[in-house]
């Protein structure tokens, strides 16, 4: 177990967006959270990264209290995440966005810049010597020194995770990874999860295509209405009644 | 190295116009209106990194002109100090400040924050204006020194001034040209692109988007104070809005986030207000209409527009395979110097 | 006591004026997400046609005022089509930006019409009237009573209309407007007409007792962006509230504090509030 919240919600003004929701992550899987629109799943990736404060319950990393702290401290604790817009610099080249992802396993500052120091040289070459790594794990080396606007969409979505992997995290969220992409270059990201997995990355995602997620995930959450209302291997989520009269009635195609 | 030199052209060829232009044009009066200009750059360099790099549209920093002008002013008449250590302490006074205020402007984003560092830009405004016994209110402070020696080098003449002004801004582009290209450059671009990604990344938004704020409040400080050495007297107007509009209008046409734009667009306007002098306070009727144009067909500016067409150009060529870096710029040395170091 | 009472009318012979300011500025920014700097220039130009008419061609105040209204609300529309339309869906520095541009322009425009002079509006009610044992001139009462009639008649509109409704629709959700069939574009060209008729308004009012000159707006639409920040952006009652407690300040700090720096107290104001609240007093923005 990597990552584990107790009783988390979040409520914005009388709405209550994430119930008492009690969940783990395991270590070295592929956990998932499934569930119909307004479910709350994003608002719970928010929690989680730190983006947003619980009102109540906590979330633990490794058995420590991370609830209040900001994202960019949970980040360095090793948590990286996605997000379902792509945040992409178009003008500047695919390697030149991801090599601000190393930035927080730096250490150089605005003198050493100015001044060129030993240390600036050292670490800028790391970080590019980082982003070419993972560009490299996620596939992209031929499409480099392009810049990321001129790169399809399912390639941003590579780009996406390369940057979330270029933190060296331990536990990457991916925020609907396979949202506006078809089948083929789906599978291609799935097989993409599994390779993260397979080098010792824990993946959590959230995801509306229900045929890959059975597949993948080794472990999946249903929320509904902010509420936990399944958690199981595919085999139990889908038998659960709960689960499918939350999809029927919801209106939501499965 | 070919690509280094092409690359840089522009600046060489800047510092060369610079170095030459009063021998090759010894006209008194171009040389004062160049020195202006280039006061003008060291803060419009200042308002580029936090507006075009970080994305942070800052409209106090009129006020900080003036804080430095000032500073600088009255250390220098009211203590006379010696000039040099009243043009760090005017600097130094001036970061503070933008400190304090980043401190808590920081906090706001987008109209927030454009509507409270205009309120911060007046409030400075007005204190400087109704502030009559330590300011001098609207009649102003004269009898700044022009300034002082350094061991045989004087600074009496139109000339000396000019180069000194032309040194300070030549380190300002240096400064600026090694932040942009680094990390920490890329930092505050990744703020600029999104303030939560960035955070998802590690980056503590608060403490970079702090140092850009103190950063660019020194460069505004700084070349109030130069200012205010160089006319030698200075009164309120120059922390109104009316100077932040100014600047903007340079950077906007020069080009937002880029490191040639503060320099083309202060040139290009200033020399077209000294062609028409005849409109004077009319001016804006033609650089407003332009100002808006511009954001909306050439968001960047000249130097902006003129990167995309080369772009569009090289697209069209398609002669190897595209190895272009476009960092924002073409300048692809962070890379080389990487590779050379 | 009596200087007091004279201050409480004072505060709500500004206060009335800043509401209407306040008004305009809150309305396109509920509606477009603008903080529209070149509002304080409609609103100088408010006073100038009116001023102009009067002055040229004799007519009479209250149609002067109608005529301002039109024209300026015309020149929001315009302002909406040419510049806000286009950069709709640009990055949010632009349209500051670009407002800055048109708020230069027509104060050089103005400057070159009818020149950098200050001028004072004549108006048919300069006599002075006696009210609860204070002194005012008619023309202070009428800005009183002028606001609260287009208060009124504004909160009609917008409550009672289909229009007003599709106004009030879109500023509450753009999306979920363009979706139920609202034209979110003629919205957004409705509300710069309002907006620019109510700084007209404002203006033609305020000019009798002021002065008109190209730089009238600058305070006036800063302290605007102070109240609708106060007022929580893009909320109609809070814009005339907000502008009512700013007047009230105003007025009892330049009698009690300093006429000097007046002006600071609602600058000051907006600092500490955002200070403490980065999103403003009523941020919608909780999610």
């Amino acid at each position: 177990m990597l990552m584990e919240t107790k009783k988390l919600t979040k409520r914005f003004g009388g709405l209550t967006a994430v119930n008492d929701v009690d969940f783990t992550i395991e270590k070295g899987k592929i956990n998932a959270i499934i569930g119909p629109n307004g479910a709350g799943k994003s608002t719970f990736f928010n929690l989680l990264s730190g983006t947003y404060i619980p009102s109540e319950g906590q979330v633990f990393y490794k058995g420590q209290d991370i609830t209040k702290r900001p994202p960019d401290k949970i980040a360095r604790l090793g948590v990286a995440r996605t997000f379902q817009t792509n945040h992409l610099f178009e003008e500047s080249t695919v390697l030149d966005n991801v090599i601000v992802g190393h930035r927080l396993r730096t250490s150089s500052n605005l003198w050493d810049a100015v001044f060129r120091t030993r240390r600036f040289k050292f670490e800028e070459k790391k970080c590019r010597d980082k982003a070419m790594e993972v560009l490299d794990f996620v596939e992209l080396t031929h499409v480099m020194d392009e810049p990321a606007g001129s790169i399809t969409q399912e390639e941003k979505k590579r780009v996406a995770f390369a940057l979330a992997l270029a933190t060296d995290p331990e536990v990457v969220f991916l925020d609907e990874p396979t949202a506006g992409i078809n089948p083929g270059e789906t599978e291609g990201l799935a097989s993409l999860m599994e390779k993260m997995v397979q080098r010792g990355i824990t993946v959590c995602l959230i995801e509306h295509k229900m045929k890959m997620i059975m597949k993948l995930a080794d472990k999946i959450m249903v929320l509904n209405y902010g509420e936990k209302i399944a958690e199981g291997t595919s085999e139990e989520i889908m038998n659960n009644q709960a689960v499918i009269e939350a999809y029927l009635g919801g209106g939501a195609s499965a | 190295m070919v690509s280094l030199l092409r690359n840089r052209g522009w600046l060489i060829g800047f510092i060369a116009a610079g170095v030459l232009f009063p021998f090759v044009l010894p006209n008194a009066y171009f040389l004062h209106i160049l020195t202006l200009a280039f006061i003008w750059m060291i803060a419009v360099y200042g308002l580029n990194l936090l507006a075009g790099y970080t994305g942070y549209l800052s409209l106090a920093h009129a006020g900080f002109f003036a804080v430095g002008a000032y500073g600088l002013g009255l250390l220098t008449v009211k203590t006379g100090m010696n000039y040099w250590i009243a043009l760090l302490l005017a600097c130094v006074i001036t970061s503070a400040l933008g400190l304090v205020v980043g401190l808590v402007s920081l906090r706001t984003r987008e109209h927030f924050f454009a509507i409270y560092t205009l309120c911060v830009g007046y409030i400075i405004y007005l204190i400087i204006d109704k502030w009559d016994s330590l300011t001098g209110g609207v009649r102003g402070l004269i009898g700044i020194p022009e300034p002082s020696n350094i061991g045989p080098i004087s600074f009496q003449t139109p000339i000396s001034q000019y180069y000194l002004i032309f040194a300070f801004l030549l380190l300002t582009i240096l400064i600026m040209y090694r932040i942009v290209h680094s990390l920490t450059g890329r930092t505050f671009i990744a703020i600029r692109n999104s303030e939560d990604l960035a955070r998802t990344l590690g980056i503590s938004t608060m403490k970079n988007k702090l140092m850009v704020f103190v950063l660019t409040a020194f460069f505004a400080g700084l070349a109030g104070a130069l200012y205010a050495s160089f006319i030698r007297f200075i009164g309120p107007d120059i922390g109104y809005i009316t100077i932040i509009f100014d600047l903007l209008t340079y950077l906007l046409v020069g080009g937002i986030g880029t490191l040639a734009g503060p320099i083309v667009g202060t040139f290009l306007i200033v020399a077209l207000s000294q062609s028409l002098q005849f409109l004077q306070d009319y001016r804006m009727l033609i650089f407003g209409p332009l100002l808006t144009l511009l954001i909306i067909f050439y968001p960047r500016g000249i130097v902006g527009a003129y990167h995309d067409w080369r772009l569009k150009r090289k697209d069209a060529q398609r002669t190897r395979p595209q190895k272009e870096q476009e960092y924002f710029e073409t300048e692809e040395e962070t890379e080389k110097q990487v590779k050379e170091g | 006591m009596d200087i007091f009472i004279q201050q409480v009318f004072n505060g709500l012979t500004i206060g009335s004026v800043y509401s209407l300011v306040a008004l305009g500025l809150t309305l396109v920014y509920g509606i477009l997400h603008i903080p529209n700097f070149a509002h304080g220039a409609l609103y100088m130009l408010g006073a100038y046609i009116t001023l102009t008419m009067m002055l040229l061609w004799g007519i009479h105040y209250w149609i002067a005022m109608a005529v301002s209204v039109l024209v300026v609300g015309l020149l929001g529309v315009l302002m909406d089509r040419l510049v806000f339309h286009p950069l709709r869906n640009a990055p949010p520095i632009h349209d500051k930006i670009a407002a800055i541009g048109i708020l230069l322009f027509l104060e050089a425009f103005a400057q070159l019409i009818w020149g950098a002079d200050y001028r004072t509006m004549e108006t048919p009610y300069g006599q002075v009237v006696n009210l609860f044992g204070m002194t005012a001139t008619t023309q202070r009462v009428l800005i009183n009573i002028g606001a609260v009639v287009v208060m009124i008649l504004l909160y009609v509109f917008l409550k009672k209309t289909y229009t007003g409704s599709t106004i009030i629709a879109m500023a509450q959700n753009r999306e979920g407007a363009s979706l139920v069939g609202i034209n979110t574009s003629r919205v957004a060209m409705l509300t710069f007409m309002l907006s620019g008729g109510l700084a007209a308004v404002a203006a033609s009012l305020s000019a009798p007792i002021n002065l008109v000159f190209p730089g009238m707006g600058h305070l006036v639409i800063l302290k605007a962006f102070v109240i609708i920040i106060l007022g929580g952006m893009g909320s109609v009652p809070g814009a005339i509230l907000g502008g009512y407690i700013l007047g009230f300040t105003e007025s009892l700090g330049a009698t009690y504090i300093s006429n000097d720096y007046k002006d600071i107290i609602a600058f000051l104001m907006l600092v500490i509030i955002l200070s403490i609240k980065p999103k403003g007093l009523f941020s919608r923005e909780g999610f």
